[in-house]
C-alpha cells in the first residue's frame, strides 16, 4: 500500500527559525550568522566589528564550538554578554539551539546578536537559524577553489567576506576567480576583501551591515 | 556531518504515518532532493540502516527522486534547467530569475505493507 507523506524533513527547523525571527522582529533585534571553516577569522572579525558596532549598538553573541570555551572568553573579555554554545560533536547550529540560548540575554536592550557557527564549509549552510543576515568568510590561505568546492555555502550567504587579504602575495590566490564564482552562484552576494590583522576593508564592511542593521531596528 | 539528524527525522515522520495507517512494515521511503540541498544521498542507506534497526522502518529502501534546478526568467520569461554553480538565464543571461525547483527535501510517500 502507498501512503502519500509530502513532508518537508527540515520542517522542525524551518518553523523554528520562523519562530525566532518573529520573536526577534518584535524586539527589534538584528541577528548575524557567521560562517566558515575553522581558522578563517570568525571570532577575530566578529571582535572587529564588535568594536566598531558598539559605538552605536548594544551587543551579544552566540559562540558556537563542538567543545571548548576559547572564543567565548575572548569575547567576554570585552564587556560583551555572551553565551558558548557547545554542540558535542554537531557539525552546525540549528534553530532550536539559538531559542534556548536567547533567553540567556536581555533581548529588550539588545540591538545586535552575533552568531559564530561551527567551524565547516558544509553543514551551517542548510540551517536557518532565524538570523537577518549570513557572512561567509573565507580565508586566502584556505585557497581559490572553495567557492567551487562548497557550492550551498556561497549560494545562500548575504556577504563573502576575503579574509586575511593582507597575505595575498604569499599565496596563489585568485580573488577575481572567486569573486566571479561566488557571483555567478548567488548575484546579489556582497563581497568584502578584509584583514582583521590590519583592519584593511573592515570599515566598508561594517558601514554596509549597519545599513541592513538601520533597515531593519530603525524604521 | 548532519546526514544523522536528517535520518532521525525521517524515522519519526514515517513511523507516525505508517502507524496512522497501522501498517505493520515501511518497505520504501521515497524522498525527493533538489539539486540545490546539500544532501549526500549515497550515504543515507547506510546509515538508514543502522538507524532503523529495530523500528518499523528495519530493511526499507530509501529511494531518492533528485529534483533538477528549474527556474523561470523575469526578463525573457522562459523557463530552462540550471547547473547549480551558474545561477542565471542560459538564454538572455539575465541574473533577474525565479528558482521554481531545486531546492525540495521532503518526504513524498511510502510503500507500507
Amino acid at each position: 500500500m502507498e501512503i502519500k507523506v509530502v513532508r518537508q524533513i527540515f520542517e522542525w527547523n524551518e518553523d523554528c527559525s520562523n519562530e525566532i525571527k518573529k520573536e526577534l522582529k518584535e524586539k527589534k533585534v538584528f541577528m548575524i550568522n557567521v560562517m566558515g571553516s575553522p581558522g578563517t577569522g570568525k571570532t577575530s572579525l566578529i571582535v572587529e566589528l564588535i568594536k566598531r558596532l558598539s559605538r552605536t549598538y548594544k551587543i551579544a553573541v552566540i559562540e558556537g564550538d563542538i567543545a571548548g570555551q576559547v572564543d567565548a572568553k575572548k569575547i567576554d573579555a570585552l564587556g560583551i554578554p555572551v553565551v558558548q554554545l557547545n554542540t558535542d560533536g554537531a557539525c552546525h547550529i540549528e534553530a532550536m539551539s539559538i531559542k534556548h540560548v536567547l533567553p540567556y540575554f536581555d533581548l529588550e536592550n539588545t540591538d545586535v546578536v552575533f552568531v559564530e557557527n561551527i567551524g565547516n564549509l558544509v553543514c551551517p549552510a542548510e540551517f536557518n537559524i532565524g538570523e537577518d543576515i549570513r557572512i561567509a568568510i573565507l580565508s586566502v590561505p584556505e585557497g581559490d577553489d572553495k567557492v567551487e568546492k562548497y557550492p550551498l555555502m556561497f549560494s545562500t550567504t548575504d556577504i563573502l567576506a576575503i579574509n586575511k587579504y593582507d597575505m595575498k602575495e604569499f599565496f596563489d590566490f585568485d580573488d577575481v576567480k572567486v569573486e566571479n564564482m561566488a557571483m555567478d552562484l548567488n548575484h546579489n552576494i556582497a563581497i568584502f576583501r578584509i584583514s582583521s590583522k590590519s583592519g584593511e576593508g573592515i570599515e566598508k564592511l561594517t558601514d554596509f551591515i549597519k545599513d541592513k542593521i538601520f533597515e531593519k531596528i530603525e524604521r | 556531518m548532519h546526514e544523522l539528524s536528517i535520518i532521525e527525522e525521517i524515522l519519526k515522520i514515517t513511523q507516525n504515518e505508517a502507524r496512522k495507517h497501522n501498517a505493520k512494515r515501511i518497505l520504501e521511503i521515497r524522498l525527493m532532493v533538489g539539486e540545490m540541498s546539500g544532501v549526500i544521498p549515497d550515504i543515507m542507506q547506510e546509515y538508514f540502516n543502522i538507524a532503523s534497526k529495530g523500528t518499523l522502518a528495519e530493511g526499507a529502501l530509501l529511494k531518492i527522486k533528485k529534483v533538477p534546478i528549474k527556474i523561470k526568467c523575469q526578463n525573457c520569461c522562459k523557463e530552462s534547467i540550471i547547473k547549480r554553480n551558474k545561477v542565471k538565464c542560459p538564454l538572455c543571461g539575465s541574473y533577474d530569475i525565479k528558482i521554481i525547483s531545486g531546492r525540495e527535501f521532503y518526504i513524498d510517500s511510502l510503500e507500507v505493507e
